[in-house]
């Protein structure tokens, strides 16, 4: 027995040695330690999680596209050129020739067109990102259309902003897919759906190798990319639950970039020489909401007091630091339309006062909904704090993510602390949800709406959203934006306290990994390795 | 009637009820099992419909508009009563289809096919490990008990029953990996093997050998060596421990003495003779060992990113990705079920007084 234990021993010491002699990962592959278990489906006309944006973002192409070198305006994608009408509904694309699908089929405007109209009939979650503009499966056949090879058209309900429609377009729901491909995979009219949940058929600069969920997924350079050649010609993007694997991994150079360091190990690595950490803003905004159908909370004092009772500069300082900044206005820095006023610190007389006004001088007991997450809950409990301070007994109701939402997209909850992230680039994807309520009724059930899940009713600010939404001006839109932010901290029935910053930490060779910042997503296609 | 007619009828019924006397332990065994099996799989599916969690949402994102959701809830039949709904699943499992899960939007069957053969492995690995070491040191512990092997034997044991599993498995990558680079990191192979080896069996170290490449072996091997060192320390302490009772009290019988007395070797009484006699209750509590590690330590799997059952049934309850549930849980159910079958079919081997 003992013998045979020693041989073993000894033996699988030596295939050690042998075995993990690879540390450093080659110089032309790159590869992610991330979390990708939000990733369902790999179709673009119905992904629409984090991770698969990201993917999204490297494995197709829009009409119009953003440059990772200069985020913000819009760039010819495979559409070279566009145009709206007079009548402000009819837009014009004219489709760039020469480009070709990983499959080898050429790119054309019939192809956009079978894209466009496939994600609308095939009315999956992200749909209504091209639905809002009046397209429906019952006439996407006749509103969408190819001119010819190279010309798409298509004709919206009403004359929008055209930047609006544009910023749209990014998005990768309107992502060109392959429609030759598609329709040979079709299954009983799902335009390739089932077929395509688990595969590629795009234009970017990488096409898909596998995907194992949860597990990893792989992409190959497509030949060379029309926006310019990828470095990296192999992408692998590993899920690796465990922050501290991940940290391991990357100090010992086996991943490249690791994605989802929590603070305290982002903090470890950046004392390491051979590892930096990139920061970058991202889109989601960090809010506490009070649903006006509380009788205490609909008292406008009240709401006023309670922006005066967070310490935002404290949070961001201690336990948030690195993962948030204080932003108190409802678009994300970079849109269209931001707003840098923060006009609330923490006063806590000032908020005494207010609630002396309102007629609460000893505060009142309130629920704050809030998830278990952990930044949740470390700003549910500060928030807790600075509420005693004012006589405010704040008693939190914690649960998983999809229980706290259930009650809150049932006005059920009295206080909600949570985050939203924008659903594409354009400014009215957060003021239509944080602004805009036109039915406040219980039956109209406008679920998607923070305004509406909160009960705020306003003509003001509704009749704004609506008007900015069709201001052809785009410095005149983006200052209607800026209005409605003031007014909606002034007087809506949110208080917005911070917006998300992402750190990416990477080996120090490792350069132009762009994430995409509030607007975009990751690029891999610009990942250089000295 | 005659008595020749009688001997007839008697002859005929003779056969028949000894076919039936042969058939009855098949055929109870076989009641048991669906019985079993159908409890299960209704205990753990109106628990999943029960749980206030909302398996729609996980679909269709909470930005869904009302129709998308409404939809996408009559789909997924959630709309029907629950016994309809059970009735219907049990009708697609006999027919070998175990639904789509969720998410990964795959067929559930096509996922645990390829999450079993990791857990699969790490769980042999590691009842080898356990039983290499657990039985030879429970064994010593008992013949040297109350002197320095045993009490090293048992304070080991100890520390393998209370620290954490993730801490130990974090602890041994930072120190095995991180500071001394002789282990693979996290995850089954290194990167660049992957997709490499042809999918045989789904385990690694069987498919690189038959494939005949000792590169990718040795990779393997060096990302399954510490899991299943640490998940065979929690084996061997349990191991050991039971080996050191039983084998106690073996040794104390009267036959050893006699043995000994008679001038048989100490390894030869030891070794044979009494080890050989708690092979019976020994088998069963390694079967019970091997199919806890075969259920998938979802601890163990998250820190070292190893795709197994265990992650995987996880993953799919906290999104009440139910069909992935129940379908985890039949393998389970069957792992529990055919460990019990092979270790009472052990005994009918190892055991002469159980023919």
């Amino acid at each position: 027995m003992k013998k045979r234990a020693l041989f073993c021993a000894a033996s699988l010491a030596a295939m050690l040695g042998a075995g993990a002699a690879q540390a450093a990962t080659p110089a032309d592959i790159l590869v992610i330690a991330d979390k990708i278990d939000d990733l369902i489906s790999l179709d673009p006309a119905e992904l629409f999680e984090f991770s698969a944006y990201e993917y999204n973002n490297n494995v197709y192409d829009k009409l119009i596209a953003l440059d990772p070198k200069d985020l913000g305006p819009l760039k010819p994608g495979v559409a070279e050129s566009w145009k709206v009408a007079d009548d402000g509904v009819t837009y014009t694309f004219k489709i760039r020739k020469g480009l070709k699908f990983h499959s080898g089929n050429p790119i054309t405007a019939h192809d956009v067109v079978y894209s466009l109209r496939r994600a609308v009939k095939l009315k999956k979650t992200p749909s209504f990102i091209l639905t809002q503009f009046g397209f429906t499966p019952e006439n996407a056949d006749e509103k969408i259309k190819a001119l010819d090879d190279y010309t798409v058209q298509f004709v919206t309900n009403k004359p929008y902003a055209p930047s609006f429609v544009y910023n749209c377009l990014t998005a990768p729901i309107a992502s060109v897919v392959d429609s030759k491909l598609l329709k040979e995979h079709e299954k009983d009219g799902d335009f390739g759906n089932g077929w395509l949940k688990t595969r590629s058929a795009g234009s970017g600069a990488y096409k898909l190798r596998v995907w194992k969920p949860n597990e990893i997924y792989v992409l190959d350079r497509a030949g060379d990319y029309w926006r310019g050649r990828a470095a990296m010609k192999a992408v692998f993007v590993r899920h690796i639950e465990e922050s501290s694997s991940q940290r391991l991994l990357l100090e010992k150079g086996d991943v490249d970039i690791a994605r989802k360091l929590t603070p305290d190990d982002i903090a470890a690595v950046m004392k390491n020489p051979d590892i930096k950490v990139e920061s970058d803003l991202k889109g989601r905004v960090m809010y506490f909401a009070m649903n006006q159908k509380h009788k205490i909370l609909s008292n406008p004092k009240v709401v006023e007091a309670l922006k005066y009772l967070a310490d935002y500069e404290g949070m961001t300082k201690a336990f948030l630091r690195g993962q948030y900044i204080v932003h108190q206005a409802f678009l994300p820095l970079t849109y269209l339309g931001e707003l840098k006023d923060n006009p609330f610190s923490l006063n806590v007389d000032k908020a005494k006062a207010l609630l002396k006004e309102a007629g609460y001088p000893d505060g009142f007991p309130v629920k704050i909904y809030v998830r278990n997450a952990q930044d949740r809950l470390e700003i549910a409990q500060s928030l807790q704090n600075t509420f005693a301070r004012a006589g405010i007994k704040a008693e939190l109701v914690v649960g998983t993510g999809k229980q706290i939402l259930t009650q809150y997209r049932a006005r059920k909850h009295e206080i909600y602390l949570g985050a939203w992230g924008p659903d594409y680039p354009d400014p009215h994807t957060n003021a239509d949800s944080f602004a805009h309520n036109p039915d406040n009724r219980d039956e109209a059930k406008l679920t998607g709406k923070l305004a509406w899940r909160n009960s705020w009713y306003d003509p003001e600010v509704n009749a704004l959203t609506e008007a900015a939404v069709v201001e052809k001006d785009t410095a005149k839109r983006a200052e209607m934006y800026r209005d409605l932010q003031r007014k909606l901290q002034q007087r809506g029935p949110f208080a917005i306290m911070f917006q998300e910053i992402i750190q990416s930490a990477m080996r120090k060779n490792v350069g132009g990994f762009v994430t995409g910042g509030a607007i975009s997503q990751a690029y891999y296609w610009t990942v250089t390795k000295k | 009637m005659s008595d020749t007619a009688d001997a007839h009828r008697r002859g005929g019924g003779d056969l028949l009820s000894a076919i039936v006397a042969r058939a009855k332990p098949f055929v109870r065994l076989l009641l048991s099992l669906v019985v079993t099996f159908l409890g299960l799989l209704a205990i753990t599916f109106f628990i999943g419909r029960v749980i206030p969690v909302d398996p729609v949402l996980a679909v269709v994102g909470e930005r869904a508009p009302p129709e998308v959701y409404e939809a996408t809830r009559r789909a997924m039949g959630l709309d029907k009563p629950l016994i309809v709904q059970f009735g219907i699943y049990i009708w697609q499992v006999v027919h070998g289809d175990l639904g789509m899960s969720l998410l990964t939007s795959r067929p559930v069957i096509e996922d645990i096919r390829r999450v079993v053969p990791a857990t699969f492995e790490l769980a042999t690995m590691a009842t080898v490990i356990g039983v290499l070491i657990g039985v030879p040191a429970g064994v010593m512990a008992a013949v040297h008990a109350g002197r320095w092997p045993d009490h090293l034997v048992r304070v080991v044991g100890l520390v393998g029953y209370s620290v954490p599993v993730f801490w130990l498995g974090l602890m041994g990558l930072l120190l095995f990996y991180g500071k001394l680079g002789w282990v693979g990191g996290p995850g089954r192979l290194d990167i660049f093997y992957e997709g490499m080896v042809p999918q045989v069996t789904g385990m690694i170290l069987i498919d690189s050998l038959i494939a005949g490449d000792m590169g990718i072996f040795r990779n393997a091997v060096s990302h399954i060596i510490l899991p299943s060192l640490i998940l065979g320390y929690y084996s061997l302490a349990y191991i050991s421990r039971m080996t050191r009772s039983f084998m106690l009290e073996q040794l104390g019988q009267e036959y050893v003495t006699t043995a000994r007395v008679k001038g048989m070797s100490e390894a030869r009484v030891v070794w044979v003779h009494a080890l050989g006699n708690v092979m019976v209750p020994l088998i069963t509590v390694i079967a019970l060992s091997y199919a806890s590690l075969l259920e998938g330590s979802v601890l163990t799997e998250t820190v070292f990113a190893w795709p197994g059952l265990g992650f995987y049934i996880t993953t799919a309850l906290v999104s009440a990705d139910m069909s992935a549930v129940l379908g985890g849980t039949i393998v389970v159910g069957m792992v529990f079920v055919g460990l019990n079958l092979f270790s009472d079919f052990l005994y009918r081997i190892v055991d002469p007084r159980a023919r």
